[in-house]
């Protein structure tokens, strides 16, 4: 199969580059451990996870009636809404939108669902020059590469790394790999570029039904810059994004943060209510949302995946993966990756175009147990990779189902239940396995690339146990 | 329940025991045995139904679990030698069941299901004597345990109860040691990476052995270690290896070797 071999290309390139596994696995091993440290009272954690998920849970079942209440608010509120059903859509209305107002310049804070739709390469390739605001971005977009975590998106790359990038693109400035040089280096380019802005594009992290809010999370000024020093704000933001009340905000944020980067508030809350008002003397002038469908609806009708959608990209599940740890983000191929990659992207690309993503999981259940609104991650890979392989045909489900399901393997679990399931036949396979164990191969594909092949015993447990009196009853 | 006098439980091997480590189902059925309680090991048992379970075969998975179910017809507890194997029984065979006809019966049977070490501390408040000589021992928890059964607790304190048994702790104690059954054959070197750290973390304490209350992992670890060490014999590089014990073998060890 085309897209599991061209994983496990990926994964070879990903496990032979030490450096990056060195980086990642020193940081992710600081975000745990801050994370860890935010949370030092067990039974406080999961009242505080019951609670986020609730309130996450309550906004899902009452998607459609929120969106309608938010959109009525934005808009009495002096913000334009649009809705998008694909990425293609979201890309148009933007840049229709920048396209009116004659806007060339637009700077950018940090937003997955920009990746997610290709919103930089569209805009691009229309002569829109778009610069990303949030250093880690600036840092991958110097390099074009895409983010290879949702939270942290540079942190493959370590500080030499960076400097020989900065050094490649700002000849004029002097080398240095000191971080904090660095990075007022990358505030001068972009203050610069902020000032020049004629539009900013920003995500959302919640968008609130009751008030028509927008609030972004960041921890730059980026953000707020974005938002607010150029005429125009374009927000772009799915559609599961939205919430009931202002008061649910406090207690998704507090997880938000303190599961994202261990941090027990960022150093930058946004919430965007109006553009500028008569006599205000800074802010947008036109501010615009942007809502984006993109398969979320069909997941939110599928009673066994609609947790996904809970999802409030803490990034969290990444973190304590300890599959991510080894490959990184770029293997998985996608937006979003880690555990919440494995169970979101195939459901918007497809079992057909990424199902392989399902097998990158040892269902350790780190993931789950770090998710800060109770996705049952691996219950939800394990799920999809019965999809994957279902032969049962029917509509309105996960794209691609039954894509992945292949002669050899179906006979094999055919032939595995045929042995299991029949207590008679399993006793003559065992006799077999336990007398011919001499014949235990001594190369196993995978498996004994790493490890020795074990070899059945003399005697089964079944013989044994009735040797010492065990009663069979 | 029975009284003290007449205590009985179901012995749910697991297939992999059954085939590859039957000493260990046998060490810990003569353990609870020890303890006046009569373990019964229906012949006909097999496989929980996990490997395919987890592979999203979940029609073969049903059938082979829905196989094991006459096996335990009284209303006693089953006792299972792995967190993993237990978890499947406990929490995932009502997923698998649900809307089946059996579905009740599969919840019966995971509500009477328990980890061999959360049985001998919390049922039976075993109290093990240490006869053995003095030994470092590390404890890999197994993410069922830990995290699926929570039942990771539990083997602790039994091999905290030892007195000639010193505990020393690996780095990253609680990840993944990359068995997750056909995971490590489906992604061999995924799965091969996050073992060799496993294995360094465990190499670098001063433990000699590993313990373990999953058979599963203890294949993955011991089987790296093997490979490791006949690795570094070729290069002649002779030290003692360290190596892999169940949890349930090493108690029976340590505490009742003579019998």
């Amino acid at each position: 199969m085309q897209q599991t071999e061209a994983f496990r290309q990926r994964i070879h390139k990903a496990l032979n580059n030490q450096q990056v596994r060195h980086n990642i696995r020193s940081v992710m091993n600081a975000l745990t451990l801050k994370r860890a440290a935010q949370f030092p009272d067990s039974k406080q954690l999961e009242l505080y996870r019951e609670n986020a998920s609730s309130i996450r849970q309550h906004a899902l079942a009452n998607q459609a009636d929120l969106l309608e209440l938010l959109e009525q608010n934005l808009m009495a509120n002096g913000i334009q809404v649009h809705w998008a059903e694909t990425a293609e859509q979201a890309n148009e209305i933007v840049f229709s939108i920048l396209k009116a107002a004659g806007a060339r310049n637009v700077v950018k804070g940090k937003s997955m669902v920009t990746e997610e739709i290709g919103l930089n390469q569209y805009l691009e390739s229309r002569n829109i020059d778009i610069l990303e605001s949030d250093l880690g971005e600036f840092i991958i977009q110097l390099a074009h590469e895409p983010p290879s975590h949702i939270v942290v998106p540079a942190i493959h790359k370590n500080r030499a790394e960076v400097a020989e990038l900065f050094h490649k693109h700002f000849p004029e400035l002097c080398y240095t790999e000191d971080i904090d040089e660095l990075t007022l280096m990358a505030r001068q380019i972009l203050r610069e570029k902020f000032a020049a802005a004629d539009a900013g594009i920003s995500g959302v992290n919640f968008a609130v039904a009751e008030t028509g809010t927008l609030c972004l999370v960041e921890n730059e000024g980026n953000g707020r810059l974005s938002t607010t020093a150029p005429d125009l704000h374009i927000a772009v933001t799915g559609i599961e994004k939205v919430v009931e009340k202002l008061s649910d905000v406090p207690q998704l944020l507090n997880m938000l943060t303190k599961s994202a980067t261990g941090q027990p508030i960022t150093t930058y809350f946004n919430m965007i209510s109006k553009p500028r008002q008569p006599g205000e003397k800074d802010g947008p002038r036109y501010v615009h949302l942007v809502l984006l469908d993109n398969g979320r609806s069909r997941i939110r009708l599928d009673s066994a995946l609609l947790d996904t959608l809970r999802c409030i990209r803490c990034g969290s599940c990444i973190n304590h993966c300890p599959v991510y740890v080894q490959l990184g983000g770029h293997a998985y191929g996608t937006t979003y990756p880690g555990p919440i990659g494995s169970v979101l992207e195939p459901q918007l690309l497809g079992i057909d175009k990424i199902g392989t993503l399902t097998s990158a999981c040892s269902l350790c259940g780190a993931c789950g147990e770090a998710c800060p609104v109770k996705i049952p991650l691996p219950k939800l890979i394990n799920h999809l990779r019965a999809e994957a392989v279902s032969n049962r045909y029917d509509d309105d489900k996960v794209p691609g189902k039954g894509s992945m399901r292949s002669f050899n393997q179906a006979l094999t679990w055919k032939t595995w239940q045929l042995i299991y399931a029949n207590p008679w036949l399993y006793r003559l396979f065992s006799l077999l396995a336990t007398r011919l164990r001499f014949l235990t191969p001594h190369r196993m594909g995978g498996w004994s690339k790493y490890r020795t092949i074990p070899r059945p015993a003399r005697q089964s447990l079944q013989q044994i146990a009735r040797q010492h009196g065990f009663a069979n009853e | 329940m029975n009284t003290e006098a007449e205590k009985e439980i179901y012995f749910f091997g697991t297939c992999l025991v059954d085939l590859l480590y039957p000493n260990v189902g046998l060490s810990a059925m003569k353990l609870i045995r020890h303890l006046g309680v009569r373990v019964i090991f229906p012949a006909n048992q097999g496989c929980c139904g996990q490997p395919a379970f987890n592979s999203g075969y979940r029609d073969e998975a049903l059938h082979v679990a829905r196989a094991l179910m006459p096996c335990f017809p009284k209303n006693i507890p089953i006792i299972v030698p792995s967190a993993s194997c237990a978890g499947m029984l406990k929490h995932q065979w009502p997923e698998l069941f649900a809307n089946q006809p059996d579905e009740n019966l599969a919840l019966n049977i995971a509500s009477r299901t328990l980890e061999l070490t959360e049985y001998l501390v919390e049922e039976l408040d075993i109290s093990l004597a240490d006869l053995g000589n003095p030994i470092q021992v590390a404890i890999h928890s197994s993410c069922s345990a830990l995290r699926e059964m929570k039942v990771a607790v539990h083997i602790e304190s039994l091999v905290r109860q030892l007195a000639n048994v010193t505990v020393v702790e690996q780095q990253r104690k609680t990840e993944c040691c990359g068995f997750g059954g056909t995971f490590s054959i489906k992604q061999p070197d995924i799965s091969g990476a996050m073992v060799n750290e496993k294995t360094d973390a465990l190499t670098a304490t001063s433990a000699e052995r590993v313990i373990s209350q999953d058979c599963g992992c203890l294949m993955n670890i011991g089987g790296a270690l093997e490979k490791q060490q006949s690795s570094q014999q070729q290069s002649h590089n002779q030290q003692p290896g360290l190596t892999t014990q169940h949890i349930a073998e090493f108690l029976w060890e340590r505490c009742h070797a003579a019998d």
